[in-house]
């Protein structure tokens, strides 16, 4: 098999390296070489944040590159509308609707660009947007959006069935929080 | 079991496989995770030293005692290693040694990209280089054997993108061998001049074995293509970007020794493609060795010394097709990395820019206060370039400076390099204000323990070391102790430290607000009738507020309650709830 490439991209502290933790759990599990690549430190701090995950028969680079997604994961739109040029002709991109503002909108030194989904959709990307905020917020905690996302990319891989995600979940989440992260899941899979 | 392993994971693994006895390492980042999995295993001592150089010469006293041991650094902290690493290598080990460091190729969180290859031939060290994590468990335990066999401190070279990228691992059994007894032997291990000028020879003559060893090493390997127009040697991550894009087309040859290189291995594989390519991140030192082969070769050339190599910019290069996107056609406000909403540090620097103060600043989550709208940092170099920097300041500027420049620096940056530099403020007499931002943790590499936290790598309570004492006992008469929560008392101290004729040491102290143990106040409110949208609570550059319609808002989701934007409001507009 080709290998497929899927970017998540957000804002530090918004819970991306859990769900690159779990895609990895979930391909490994299938049997297929996988790889994940973090970044941690510095831009942790609220900076943006970009992880890969790819996976395959044989994968070697631990990064993606311009024009090679598959699929983007973004959790915030800001971050989906800076990373579009890695997305692959013919990719799709599922995004957040959800707005942070950065420190030079914060500070009025910019402005927080407006309609961005439409604006992707106009250069002809599939994008996917949803309010992952609000089901997360639904499943018991605003924390939960990296798990809605999991939900929502999940309807792409007909190959993995909802058991197949549950069970990384599973081994992937904290036990104190597993329901609430499950339930999060679920509502972005099915709504 | 097949398991997915960070790098860094895996050198861990590999150093638990290898029975080493005993880690010490300071934190750094793309390092510091391989000093905390190895701490999760029974069978390793492993501690937080104050700093690298501590951590390598602890390490070099637990193989000297027979065991196998390891320090682990980033790029930066070899530097401040630099002094045993050079020395070590003359006297070489009793039982295996194994150093890692970890390059930040694009500086994703550093201050530099040095090339860290250049210490191995320098300090005339062997140095693995693995390109995933199988390789980095698999070197981890080969550089124990080479370390023994060849009497020499391994070296294992990491990079962001290897010691921070998960891939596929299978981890094997633990041998641990039979420490070794400890000997005295003088003329190994006592190097002033008369035993050193014998041990330099028995340097240069194992490089010579090592270089015979590389010939045929099975991790320098070449991997055969069909088309012999180019031929790449290459290394670590390189080799996965050309491999991504060339698939099995041309020769490689992996390199997996970096330090020394094999020159036959690499004159056959020249001899048998039309061009030579060397493909590697940051400088060209593959190239310079082929150069010294008399090889002519395509590397730096065309690959830049610059930030990350990538597979695209691998396959344009080689001429071969590459992904290209589509871009948003409309500019994509930059989201930089900034201080979290109840960061302790943004009072202290809020009352510095009010102050106007020139601050020379250190290593650590506070380097962020240099960036808008606090900007109140001047310089960042090293660890403790703060402290001996504001020393020399003052010195070149005969007191004209003395009561409006001050230094900053954390707490485990000030235990890492600080104390040096104050101790000579002290003995040398600058008028010096030196700040300590205690956040009670080494923040930046993601909360680790230091002297100064009272808890050890493993989390048990330990002596913890006081850091008012500590000033007073180097000579410091002038400690204060301030809360940078209370805005007032922070503009006081730091006035009244500034004011005085001798040196002083303030000590901003609160944890870090993302410790566990830390408790929140509930989130801030906004007075509708009463804010005026002045943006007086805006100049503290927190998360949390923003102004939407000309009024204030708190995101109840970040803001933790700190209280330093209320301290600002002349309107009562913004209040807090009170303690919990």
């Amino acid at each position: 098999m080709e290998t497929k490439n899927i970017m998540i991209v957000g804002v530090g502290g918004q819970g991306s390296l859990l769900a690159s933790k779990l895609l990895g759990r979930l391909l490994l599990n299938k049997g297929y070489d996988t790889k994940v690549s973090e970044v941690h430190g510095m831009s942790q701090r609220g900076g943006s944040v970009v992880t890969y995950v790819r996976f395959g028969d044989k994968v070697y680079s631990p990064v993606i590159d311009q024009g090679q997604a598959d699929f983007i994961v973004s959790f915030e739109l800001m971050e989906a509308a800076r990373y579009t040029a890695f997305l692959k002709p013919g990719g799709r991109i599922i995004v957040n609707t959800q707005q942070i503002n950065p420190m030079p909108v914060i500070t009025g030194a910019a402005d927080y660009p407006d309609h961005l989904d439409q604006v992707m959709e106009r250069l002809g990307l599939n994008v996917d947007a949803m309010d992952a905020l609000s089901l997360a917020e639904e499943a018991g905690s605003s924390k939960a959006v990296n798990l809605v996302l999991m939900g929502r990319l999940s309807r792409y891989f007909e190959d993995l069935s909802e058991e197949d995600w549950q069970e990384a979940i599973t081994h992937t989440v904290p036990e104190k929080f597993l329901e609430l992260n499950r339930k999060a899941f679920h509502l972005g899979r099915s709504v | 079991m097949k398991t997915l392993m960070l790098g860094n994971e895996a050198v861990a693994r590999g150093l638990y496989e290898a029975g080493c006895a005993v880690v010490s390492s300071y934190p750094g980042t793309p390092s510091t995770e391989i000093t905390e999995y190895a701490a999760k295993y029974p069978e390793i001592y492993a501690e937080w030293a104050p700093n690298e150089k501590v951590a390598m010469e602890t390490a070099f006293g637990a193989s000297l005692a027979g065991r196998r041991s390891f320090c682990g650094m980033k790029h930066v902290g070899l530097n401040v290693a630099a002094d045993p690493l050079f020395t070590l290598s003359y006297t070489g080990v009793n039982a295996g040694m194994v150093i890692a460091v970890a390059d930040d190729a694009g500086m994703h969180s550093s201050q530099n990209e040095q090339d860290s290859r250049h210490y191995a031939r320098a300090a005339k060290l062997p140095m693995l280089e693995p390109a995933d994590s199988a390789e980095a468990l698999q070197f981890t335990k080969l550089a124990y054997e080479l370390s023994e066999q060849f009497d020499t401190p391994v070296l294992l070279k990491m990079c962001t993108r290897i010691a921070h990228s998960q891939s596929v691992v299978e981890p094997g059994e633990r041998v641990a061998p039979a420490p070794k007894p400890y000997e005295k032997n003088g003329a190994k291990y006592i190097m002033m001049p008369g035993n050193a000028k014998r041990r330099h020879p028995v340097v240069e003559e194992r490089t010579a074995k090592l270089i015979a060893w590389a010939e045929t090493a099975p991790i320098n390997r070449i991997e055969e293509g069909s088309d012999h127009k180019i031929g790449i040697i290459t290394s670590s991550t390189s080799y996965q970007y050309v491999k991504e894009v060339c698939g099995d087309r041309f020769p490689v040859l992996k390199l997996g020794m970096i330090w020394p290189m094999p020159e036959q291995l690499i004159r056959d594989f020249a001899a048998k493609v039309d061009l030579l390519v060397v493909v590697e991140e940051l400088d060209g030192f593959i190239e310079a060795h082929c150069r010294t082969l008399g090889l002519p070769l395509a590397g730096k050339d065309y690959f830049s010394c610059l930030d990350e190599l990538s597979q695209n910019q691998v396959a344009e290069k080689l001429g071969l097709p590459h992904g290209v996107g589509i871009q948003v056609d409309q500019e994509i406000p930059a989201r930089p990395p900034v201080m979290c909403a109840g960061c302790p540090h943004r009072g202290l620097f809020y009352t510095l820019h009010k102050l106007g103060l020139t601050v020379l600043g250190d290593i650590g989550c506070y380097t962020l206060g240099a960036v808008p709208p606090l900007s109140a940092i001047d310089s960042t170099i090293c660890m403790g370039a703060s402290v001996s920097g504001l020393h020399g300041f003052l010195k070149a500027t005969g007191g004209e400076w003395d009561h409006k420049t001050v230094a900053v620096i954390g707490d485990s940056t000030f235990m890492h390099s600080g104390i040096t530099g104050l101790v000579n403020i002290a003995y040398n007499e600058s008028n010096a204000t030196v700040i300590i931002l205690d956040n009670s943790i080494t923040g930046m590499t993601g909360h680790q323990q230091n002297p100064t936290t009272g808890f050890n790598l493993k989390g048990d309570p330990c002596t913890k070391i006081d850091l008012e004492s500590l000033c007073r006992a180097v000579g410091i008469r002038r400690v204060a102790v301030v809360d940078p929560y209370d805005l007032a008392a922070c503009r006081r101290v730091i006035e009244e430290e500034l004011a005085a004729d001798e040196p002083s040491v303030v000590i901003s102290r609160r944890p870090c607000a993302l410790l566990k143990y830390v408790k929140h106040n509930p989130p801030l409110t906004v007075n509708q009738d009463k804010c005026v949208g002045c943006k007086a609570c805006m100049q503290i550059g927190c998360p949390a507020i923003s102004v939407t319609g000309g009024k204030a808002q708190v995101d109840d989701t970040l803001c933790v309650g700190c209280g330093v934007c209320e301290q600002l409001c002349k309107f009562d507009a913004l209040r807090g709830h009170g303690e919990v």
